[in-house]
């Protein structure tokens, strides 16, 4: 099993993606990195103009580039930026919306968490059309994740979970960063920068409970699988995603590779995680089939 | 299966028929079109004492083409991986029971049906989330979707424009309860419920719901142990729907409604535009609301439908009462402000 970085989910300025992506390629061991804007098209041309150089810096350092496209596509220039993705060919394309599975045709991508690829009749379509490999909604059960994946290996498609950062739990047309702030998505000023890892909220007694991220809605735990990681790669599950966190990611994608690689057991790769993300709590709920947000402790049947 | 049923009229009323006796209802009071789902977790609204049997929906199948109203299932809900027999014994039951449309938002369900039950008409659930005439081409495409209901994040203009590019007809919620999250990709009450809206059919279950009191006299609505909204003693409790919550944030300490006001959306007056954008069937939410709601909407969305198919102005004082004392909304349909 693969360690991927995926896509960073907010608006980080320019030179803080420049500076996390050239670390990256040069320190994190990983073998995939997703890039590219998946939640507001506004985004995008902040760090557009800067993609091929950070394409050319992951893949010296001999990671593989994959071009990741918007979750939602609704408005022209989300539909112009899907159909401009779909024609790239010299890199692989994960796809987040059925618009670019339009324009991509019967041509090689990959399938993002947004697309719901949620069983073995979906991904078998999916593979005919031109799918290789798919990344799996974030809820999805471990029993549900183990028939996908041995589906998928039948016929050579590879299999992605989830395996760190906050779990994306919805997307909106609404920017819920604007609302906070009195504004509207078309007036935002761009306020979501001011929270790289997502503005909190908590309920009426003061548990933290949820992130806003522009349009999405994020988990305010971290998805925390790695006493699940040894047993993912029997079930066929073929890369693990790291999701980009306002944390030390090069120290988060060592704890993992240190436990996929049986270096570390898994509760001390829990305590070193901790370390490095203060303040946050873990969960793994939704691969034991529970509420998302707990975290289960079993060791006997991990995984 | 017999002659295909017959959608050619702009201006269909889609009405919800949680139950057989609110699918009789609904019909009864004018719909053209009801639409129910199994009892199961195959439809979106899979809720306790809601939904049809087989023998019932073979019966209420038999009540609305005796009337001339058409019946369309829901099986608009995500297979998880290892329980896909379930959506393909309903779709067999469907095509079996001669529904008149199956409503599908997984691609893995819309090609088993157009694969192994092509006589049965699809359209797809706005659980699908398409919102584009990209995305929606692409299920026309390949599996022959004939209808397609919009997310309800759409401006009339958009509506317009999309139609002039999408070879199937365009169906919207007028009415109705709608939560703000784009249909299908939510996992807002999986997160705080382990039950989920894709995979079970389920939104803020009642099963997880409780409502705590607080020492001065107000109440908490909380859905699996998390406080959603907190009312104070002379307000009156809401049900506690995440995305309609009130929440805390750094620069907000008092809380507010963090996504959306609970509003219930009203497109009555919108109605005249809405066919004149290319809207071809009106969908009213509520499966999961009684009899006499049933009767009161459905009666005067029809009487309404009716002037405006005739080309004229209709009376919408009786549309706009009947959220009269509720919070309603436009949403998005009016102005993109609201996003």
């Amino acid at each position: 099993m693969e360690l991927t970085l995926g896509p960073l989910a907010y608006h980080w300025t320019p030179e803080r993606r420049a500076d996390f992506y050239a670390r990256i390629a040069d320190e994190a061991p990983v073998s995939t990195v997703y890039l590219g804007e998946v939640i507001c098209s506004k985004r995008a041309p902040f760090f557009e103009r800067e993609i091929p150089r950070m394409i050319e810096r992951l893949t010296r350092a001999g990671k593989r580039v994959v071009l990741s496209s918007l979750a939602e596509v609704m408005l022209k220039r989300e539909r112009q930026a899907t159909d401009g993705l779909m024609e790239i060919e010299e890199h692989e394309v994960e796809i987040n919306n059925a618009a670019g599975l339009l324009a991509r045709g019967g041509r090689a991508h990959r399938v993002g968490p947004f697309l719901n690829a949620y069983n073995e009749a979906t991904i078998d379509w999916m593979a005919g059309q031109g799918a290789t490999h798919v990344c799996l909604p974030a809820e999805m059960p471990r029993d549900a994740v183990a028939v996908a994946a041995q589906a998928a290996a039948a016929i050579g498609v590879g299999v992605e979970v989830q395996v760190f950062g906050r779990a994306p739990l919805a997307v909106s047309a609404r920017c819920y960063h604007a609302r906070a702030h009195g504004r509207t998505k078309d007036n935002c000023k761009f306020i979501c920068e001011d929270d790289p890892d997502g503005m909190p909220l908590s309920t009426g007694d003061g548990q933290p409970i949820l992130r806003v991220n522009g349009i999405q809605t994020q988990s305010e735990s971290y998805i925390e699988l790695l006493q699940e990681l040894s047993g993912m790669g029997a079930l066929g599950v073929t890369h693990a995603r790291l999701m980009p966190q306002d944390v030390d990611m090069v120290a988060v994608a060592h704890v993992f590779d240190e436990v996929l690689d049986r270096r570390i057991d898994p509760d001390e790769g829990r305590a070193r995680l901790s370390a490095i993300c203060t303040g946050t709590s873990f969960s793994n709920g939704f691969w034991h089939g529970e509420a998302g947000y707990r975290h289960i402790s079993r060791r006997a049947d991990a995984a | 299966m017999n002659a295909p049923a017959d959608f050619s009229q702009a201006g269909e009323l889609v009405c919800p028929a949680g139950t057989p006796a609110a699918l009789r209802t609904a019909v009864d009071a004018g719909a053209d079109t009801v639409y129910c789902g199994f009892q199961d977790a195959t439809n979106a609204r899979n809720f306790p004492g809601l939904n049809f049997t087989l023998p019932e929906l073979e019966a209420s199948v038999a009540y609305a083409h005796a009337r001339g109203a058409k019946v369309l299932l829901a099986l608009n809900t995500y297979p998880p991986a290892g329980k896909f027999d379930l959506w393909r014994a309903a779709a067999a039951n469907a095509a079996r029971l001669q529904v008149d449309a199956c409503i599908v938002a997984d691609m893995g369900v819309a090609r088993h049906i157009a694969t192994e039950h092509p006589g049965l008409r699809l359209h797809l659930s706005v659980q699908a989330a398409a919102s584009s005439p990209e995305a929606i081409r692409y299920y026309c495409q390949h599996f022959g979707v004939k209808r397609v209901v919009l997310p309800r994040i759409l401006t009339i203009p958009e509506i317009r424009a999309i139609k002039q590019e999408i070879p199937c007809e365009i169906e919207t919620f007028i009415f109705g309860n709608h939560g703000l999250m784009v249909e299908g990709r939510c996992s807002l009450t999986s997160w705080l419920t382990g039950e989920s809206t894709n995979m079970d059919g389920v939104c803020s279950p009642a099963g997880k719901v409780t409502y705590e009191e607080d020492a001065d006299g107000g109440l908490r609505s909380c859905l699996g142990g998390f406080t959603i909204d907190r009312f104070a003693p002379d307000e009156t409790a809401g049900y506690p729907t995440i995305c309609k919550g009130r929440y805390a944030a750094p620069h907000r300490p008092e809380g507010y409604y963090a996504f959306e006001e609970p509003v219930s959306l009203n497109l009555a007056r919108l109605l005249p535009d809405l066919m004149g954008a290319g809207v071809h069937a009106f969908k009213i939410e509520g499966r999961q609301r009684s009899k006499s709601y049933v009767r009161k909407v459905v009666g005067a969305f029809r009487a309404a439908v009716d002037v405006v198919r005739a080309g004229a102005t209709p009376d919408l004082a009786d549309l706009v009462a009947l959220t009269e004392g509720q919070k309603e909304t436009q949403g998005a349909f009016q102005t993109k402000k609201w996003r």
